[in-house]
């Protein structure tokens, strides 16, 4: 019993490490600015939620388990938001999209942050 | 919301009963309380406390869910051993007309790997959606709006 859950410990952990690991190549891999934000921004979340979920099993403790809960939280609050912004500031500054980009629904319309923001 | 004021206020007589103030007296006695709240609650008719907080937790378990799946997704395609990426914008009509519902539903969208919000329109109709493998933009529209929308507006309407 004592190991099975040592051993959820070590898989919690080392998944973590995993995901966080992908998103660095993902920077590294993806063609442009905002698929290398999916990589970054996500995968990064949930590597760091699985860190600290195993962290919270380690130390068995109310105390560590409601600062793990207050982090995840605060990830799970402030990732989409900064996220969001960074995505729309590239998008706003006209970066160009990787050439296999299927269709554009936004560039030229009238809801164009491009258009909207730099006059 | 004052049921979950009275739901506080019973896990604090909980606490007081049992002379426990610690955090694990806190969530026994509210859980207990809510429990006993919802046992109640033909007392209450028009009152959605039930189906925020079943509902709200409902979501937050599909939606951790949605987040493994879809990082399992994204993390095969950064490795290049899955489908070939495919990235769209792609505009999503919102069905949501509040601050919170539209909130949830751009975060939830965000917090998917795979998906990221770009922007909404300032008329406050159309979220434009960048999606990394949406090589069927109509289908990947309809997927968000049917599994994603629908049930946000589910548990806040």
């Amino acid at each position: 019993m004592l190991e099975a859950y040592q051993a959820l410990i070590g898989i919690l952990a080392v998944a973590g490490a995993a995901f966080c690991a992908i998103a660095a190549i993902g920077l590294a891999r993806m063609p442009d600015a905002i698929t290398r934000m999916h990589a970054s921004s996500k995968a990064g979340t949930l590597g760091c939620g699985l860190i600290l979920v195993a962290l919270a099993l380690y130390f068995p403790s109310v105390d560590v388990a409601a600062r793990v809960v207050a982090a995840i939280l605060f990830l799970l609050l402030t990732t989409p938001v900064s996220a969001h912004m960074i995505g729309r500031a590239i998008y706003a500054s006209g970066e160009k999209l990787w050439s296999g980009t299927g269709r554009d629904e936004l560039r030229g319309t009238k809801d164009d942050p491009g258009e909207r923001l730099n006059g | 919301m004052n049921l979950l004021a009275l739901n506080i206020l019973l896990a604090l007589a909980w606490m007081a009963v049992n002379a426990d103030f610690s955090l694990t007296g806190f969530t026994a006695g509210f859980i207990l309380a809510h429990l006993i709240l919802w046992l109640a609650r033909p007392l209450f008719p028009k009152e959605r406390y039930f189906r925020r907080t079943w509902g709200g937790a409902a979501y937050a378990i599909w939606l951790v869910k949605e987040i493994f799946v879809s990082a399992w997704a994204v993390a095969k395609g950064v490795l290049g051993i899955g489908p070939p990426i495919r990235p769209a914008i792609i505009a999503v009509p919102l069905e949501a007309k509040t601050d919170l519902e539209i909130t949830l539903f751009a975060c939830s969208i965000t917090l998917t790997p795979g998906t990221l919000t770009l922007d909404i329109s300032p008329d406050r109709k159309v979220l434009y959606m960048h999606a990394m493998f949406a090589a069927d933009p109509d289908q990947l529209r309809d997927d968000t709006k049917a599994a994603m929308e629908s049930r946000i507006l589910k548990v806040l309407r």
